[in-house]
């Protein structure tokens, strides 16, 4: 079986997810193909010839794939199809994005945001914002796969992968990139710190969360929040943790004001450890959490971090 | 131009969904239903570009059977002016569903069909890219703000590092994500006037599409849970924690 893997990048950096999302096409089993479409990407395509698993990467690296877009994306993939029984991009925006559009092309269905794999056309995957997983068989030829990189362990980066250098260059224009307002942090990604730590709607306004920002520092985390935090506008929806947000998986989360809502929990109760900082002792955090603290976290922020 | 809303009827977005006890599927019965938040979020918007004197008509459009006619009056007390139910027992995958889709597309004739990005049941994520894909249209997936200027229409996407914005040309397919609007109430003299707005009844069989499952669903079980921890009472006890039983900071 031959198995294809879109590379999830900026242009300049592979995103460690697509590490993980390999590790998902190897459980499958097959000769695994990286593509990494975009433009000016050569530092992304070095960091992918190294990827253990991989036979080979293929590269587009043309103007038409610079921004991604779904319309021109999908039919590079689609062009390439005929040669791979699975295809498989992580289920993060981009992959979300274009991925659907290239299984209709194909007349196949999704399966989307896979935690396991059963076997070749067999899979796990969470439902009901994870308040249930579903084992689900794909009856189709093709099998397109999104994949919640946070279930899978990233494979190493020791390799020697070939580059093949594609001459395809698919532009739908249907749509243009008009412009990017990026939120740019000092701090590690959401979805690759090993540290995180969210307020909710108990940090009472976006100021507030300038308490979070010394403990991650201190603890090298990243910053996320409930999706009441960015319903009231306390803070950018790229912070969202949880069921339509963003999937964390950190070694130590840090769950602040948070009073646990079904859709945020789905967002990060396979961290490894979770603490609760919050004022009611029956919020639900503190049935997920492994250490909880009832304290108001105007006084308990301060404390923690003047004392990490 | 008019505006096509394809909806979702769903389980209420406050209710936990408990499994069968034969791990067959998750029991649905007797449990709140209502139309998916996305799609709700869908409405509100087509509705403002209708107030906004931008769209002319606001179409919704429901697969299921005759329940999902609950969620197409809920729409239509929102302010939608018409909508079709595309009867059906069957549970139909995401493909299916947009190839249903498309056929309305192709009659109706939409400038901009808004969807939810995802339903809360299955969270999928996937008919709108379908239906793009489907009509040859161009995508604007996880939109938090709509701006129709000539032919194009502008769309602010929320991606994982920010924002983008995405020139497209119509007719075009979008997706909505929480951030664009905050759903009116249903007033109730408008609750009253949607019973006599036209809700068509059309057969999913009548298409003439083959809509044969694509997945089969072998099992549902419940997600390995966590058990709750321990309340610690200071500060100190918890970094104490931390370092030494948990070994998660230094």
């Amino acid at each position: 079986m031959s198995i294809l893997v879109f590379a999830e990048h900026d242009n300049s950096t592979l995103k460690v997810d697509t590490l993980k999302t390999v590790a998902a096409a190897q459980a499958i089993g097959g000769d695994i193909t990286l593509l990494v479409a975009g433009y000016n990407c050569q530092s992304v395509v070095c960091a992918a010839s190294k990827i253990n698993g991989i036979s080979k990467v293929l590269v587009a690296d043309n103007v038409v794939y610079a921004h991604q877009l779904a319309e021109n994306v999908s039919l590079l993939v689609l062009e390439l199809a005929v040669d791979y029984e699975h295809i498989i991009a992580t289920a993060l925006s981009t992959g979300k994005n274009f991925m659907p559009r290239v299984a209709a092309l194909l007349d196949v269905t999704q399966i989307s945001d896979i935690i396991a794999v059963k076997n070749s056309d067999t899979f796990e995957r969470p439902i009901y914002a994870g308040n249930a997983i579903a084992t689900v068989q794909s009856l189709d030829s093709k099998k397109v796969i999104t994949v919640r990189a946070t279930s899978f362990d990233a494979v190493a980066t020791n390799g020697t992968a070939d580059i093949v250098t594609l001459d395809i260059a698919n532009d739908a224009s249907i749509s243009a990139h008009v412009s990017d307002e990026l939120t740019v942090s000092e701090r590690p990604d959401l979805g690759a710190a090993n540290v995180v730590i969210s307020g909710g709607r108990g940090m009472k306004n976006g100021e507030n969360f300038k308490l979070l920002e010394g403990i991650a520092d201190k603890l090298g985390g990243a910053i996320g929040a409930s999706r009441a935090a960015v319903d009231a506008g306390f803070v950018s929806n790229n912070m969202q943790v949880g069921q339509t947000g963003k999937i964390v998986a950190p070694d130590l989360y840090i769950a602040v004001g948070i009073s646990g809502a079904i859709q945020h929990l789905a967002g990060m109760k396979d961290s490894k450890v979770i603490v609760a900082i919050n004022k009611d002792p029956d919020a639900p955090i503190f049935e997920v959490a492994d250490y909880g603290i009832v304290a108001d976290l105007f006084d308990a922020l301060p404390e923690l971090e003047s004392k990490l | 131009m008019k505006v096509l809303v394809p909806i979702k009827r769903v389980i209420d977005y406050n209710v936990k969904v408990r499994v069968k006890p034969d791990n067959s599927n998750v029991d649905l019965a007797n449990i709140k239903m209502a139309i998916n938040p996305f799609c709700e979020i869908a409405v509100e918007e087509a509705v403002r570009l209708k107030e906004a004197g931008i769209a002319t008509e606001v179409i919704t459009v429901s697969i299921g059977n005759k329940s999902c006619q609950e969620q197409l009056r809920t729409a239509l007390a929102l302010g939608a002016d018409r909508a079709i139910q595309i009867e059906t027992d069957e549970n139909l995958d995401s493909l299916n569903i947009a190839k249903l889709l498309q056929k309305i597309v192709k009659e109706e004739q939409p400038q901009l069909v808004i969807l939810g990005k995802q339903a809360i049941d299955s969270d999928n994520n996937q008919t709108g890219q379908m239906l793009a894909a489907l009509t040859g249209m161009p995508q604007g997936t996880f939109v938090s703000k709509i701006k129709v200027d000539g032919d194009k229409v502008y769309v602010t996407r929320e991606i994982d590092d920010g924002l983008q914005t995405l020139a497209l040309t119509l007719p075009a397919i979008v997706t909505t994500d929480l951030r664009l609007n905050e759903p009116r109430y249903a007033s109730l003299p408008n609750i009253m006037k949607a019973k006599r707005k036209p809700l068509t009844v059309r057969l999913a069989t009548e298409f003439e599409l083959d809509l044969a499952p694509r997945i089969k669903l072998l099992k549902v079980t419940l997600p390995a849970s966590r058990q709750a921890g321990i309340i610690v009472e200071t500060i100190d006890e918890l970094i104490e924690k931390l370092k030494n039983e948990a070994k998660v900071i230094l």
